[in-house]
């Protein structure tokens, strides 16, 4: 099965604005789903100059999916339901 | 760490820097507070104009302004910003004039939230029992149990705590002023209006309670517009970066040196080149001190919340102070030897060194925060930025002095290069609070043998200082 990819943007902005408690995620979650997600830390994403997006931090999963003033709970909760959507 | 009102200061310096970049600050200034708080959508405080109304204070200190000193209320931020401009231009200094006019930190009234004093009161929690440890415990026999109940006297009560701590239900609480807990020297009280302020004879500008304070009401004046304008005008500004900035960014020290050139630095350097001739300096002026009188005790000189400290509250003691100049200092004068019409701006984590270098003559101090601003506002990612071609690294001592420990370590490391036998008889005060003076006025005083006293006022040292990144 192929895994979720969850990249979190380190660039300047999202930085400044939370993206380091973004990086604390992989620690916290199961051993299940560690198995299928697969983080990483990226610099900046280029989402920031798009002002319709909404706010740093940003979060991108599976190369298209954009979470803006992303948070640890919102991150884990959106990766859940990708899970819980594959296993049906 | 109230980590609501860091998103916002660096959101607001962000938006700043954007809208002075793109030449529409004037216009758009007076609607920041706004759009970072539309209508319809959730408050952080009781309603959104609160909000507004405190964002524009913010903006106010961000543009360098004293929140105390404001006189007319229906004065926009344009005008303030006009003003910013004019008085740059007229090359006179926002800040200078009296003693609370040049104080970094500012009080924002409709902020504060006027805390309740602190008090000490049993709660529902209490079950009235047989063994009773708070009434046992309490130093001054205020507690007594009424219907079943502990009740504390307020009147007898001293706020120690023993009854806090004592009971086992957990049913007595302490409500406190974080501020208040905070200050190390009582600088901060509420006034008449119960709102807090501060007395700037006794401030010796550590930062806490602006760390501290869940409302965010204490603010750091800027130089945040100055420095932007002195770019714009093309003066030659040198980025000296605090050997704190390893851990602030992500990264290395050497891609954070490339990102502020790029953001329009001049020149660029590591303090640490300045922290090393602190060292060699402060070494032989120790072993100079010694020889003349083995019984002497020297404390450092580079904290400036430490050197504040001293100077006002203990200064019987203030020739115990290294005479030798801090690193930021020590950058400064290299800089200039290299270009005298540079002008210096310190890149740190601390809210002391603004008043340090007023009084040093560095042109201009920028929190990390603030660069963090203006690298992100310029669409400069650290990460991807190529290392800086350093003539050469700072030494590993004098990179560690953003560290505590990290001084006593760099001079010992001196002191032996030179005389292997060198025995320094140190000790490091790693945070500057209430219990920890009692400590250091024990040393000061020769209760406590020691020749050499480390201070910093923040606790692990420069790297976790008030306005630092975490």
């Amino acid at each position: 099965m192929e895994k979720i990819k969850v990249e979190i943007c380190c660039g300047t902005a999202c930085y400044l604005l939370g993206a380091t408690r973004l990086m604390g995620i992989e620690q916290n979650l199961s051993k299940e789903m560690k198995d299928r997600v697969e983080f990483e830390v990226k610099p900046c994403l280029g989402l920031c100059n798009d002002e319709r997006l909404g706010g740093s931090p940003y979060v991108r999963i599976n190369g298209s999916e954009v979470l803006a003033n992303a948070t640890p709970d919102m991150v884990i909760s959106r990766v859940n339901e990708l899970l819980g959507r594959e296993e049906v | 760490m109230n980590l609501a009102a860091q998103y916002i200061r660096r959101e607001l310096a962000i938006r700043l820097v954007r809208a002075f970049d793109a030449n529409k600050l004037d216009r758009e200034i007076d609607a920041i507070p706004i759009k970072l708080r539309p209508k319809n959508e959730p408050s952080s405080r009781c309603c959104i104009y609160h909000d507004r109304a405190v964002l524009k204070y913010r903006l106010m200190a961000l543009l360098g302004y004293s929140i105390e000193d404001e006189s007319d209320e229906t004065k926009t931020l344009s005008s303030y910003l006009e003003d910013v401009i004019r008085e740059v231009s007229e090359g006179k200094d926002p800040y200078a004039g009296l003693e609370h006019k040049m104080a970094p930190l500012s009080v924002c009234g409709p902020a504060c939230s006027g805390c309740p004093d602190a008090k000490v009161v049993s709660t529902d929690n209490c079950r009235g029992c047989f063994a009773r440890p708070c009434m046992y415990n309490c130093p001054k026999k205020a507690i007594s149990i009424v219907g079943g109940r502990s009740v504390i006297d307020q009147s007898l009560c001293i706020k120690c705590g023993k009854c806090v701590t004592a009971c086992p239900y957990h049913a007595i609480v302490k409500t406190s002023v974080p501020c208040e807990d905070a200050c190390p020297v009582g600088a901060i009280r509420k006034n008449e209006f119960g709102v807090a302020q501060i007395n700037f004879e006794k401030c010796i500008f550590c930062g806490k309670c602006f760390n501290q304070c869940p409302f965010g009401a204490v603010m750091e004046r800027s130089q945040l517009m100055q420095i932007l304008l002195a770019m714009k005008r093309g003066e030659k500004l040198v980025a000296m970066v605090a050997p704190a900035a390893a851990k602030q960014f992500p990264g290395t020290i050497e891609q954070l040196l490339s990102a502020c050139k790029k953001a329009g630095f001049a020149e660029v350097m590591e303090v640490a080149l300045g922290a090393e001739k602190t060292t060699r300096h402060e070494t032989a002026e120790f072993v100079e001190r010694y020889s003349k009188d083995p019984k002497m005790i020297m404390t450092t000189s580079c904290c400036p919340a430490w050197v504040n400290l001293v100077a006002k509250h203990m200064p019987e003691h203030i020739e115990k102070v290294s005479l030798t100049p801090s690193p930021m200092v020590y950058s400064r004068e290299i800089m200039k030897e290299k270009d005298p019409s540079l002008k210096t701006v310190f890149i740190g984590p601390c809210v002391a060194k603004r008043s340090e270098a007023r009084r040093k003559d560095v042109d201009f101090v920028m929190s990390f925060e603030e660069l963090g601003a203006i690298l992100a506002a310029r669409n400069i990612d650290v990460m991807s930025c190529e290392a800086y071609p350093l003539e050469r690294p700072a030494e590993a001592t004098a990179r560690n002095y953003s560290h505590s420990c990290g001084v006593t370590e760099a001079v010992i490391a001196e002191a032996m290069g030179k005389d292997p036998g060198f025995k320094l008889n140190s000790k490091q005060i790693n945070g500057i609070d209430k219990k920890s003076i009692m400590m250091i006025r024990m040393h000061l005083a020769g209760k406590i043998p020691t020749n050499f006293l480390e201070v910093m006022a923040c606790p692990g040292g420069c790297e976790n200082g008030p306005c630092s990144m975490r």
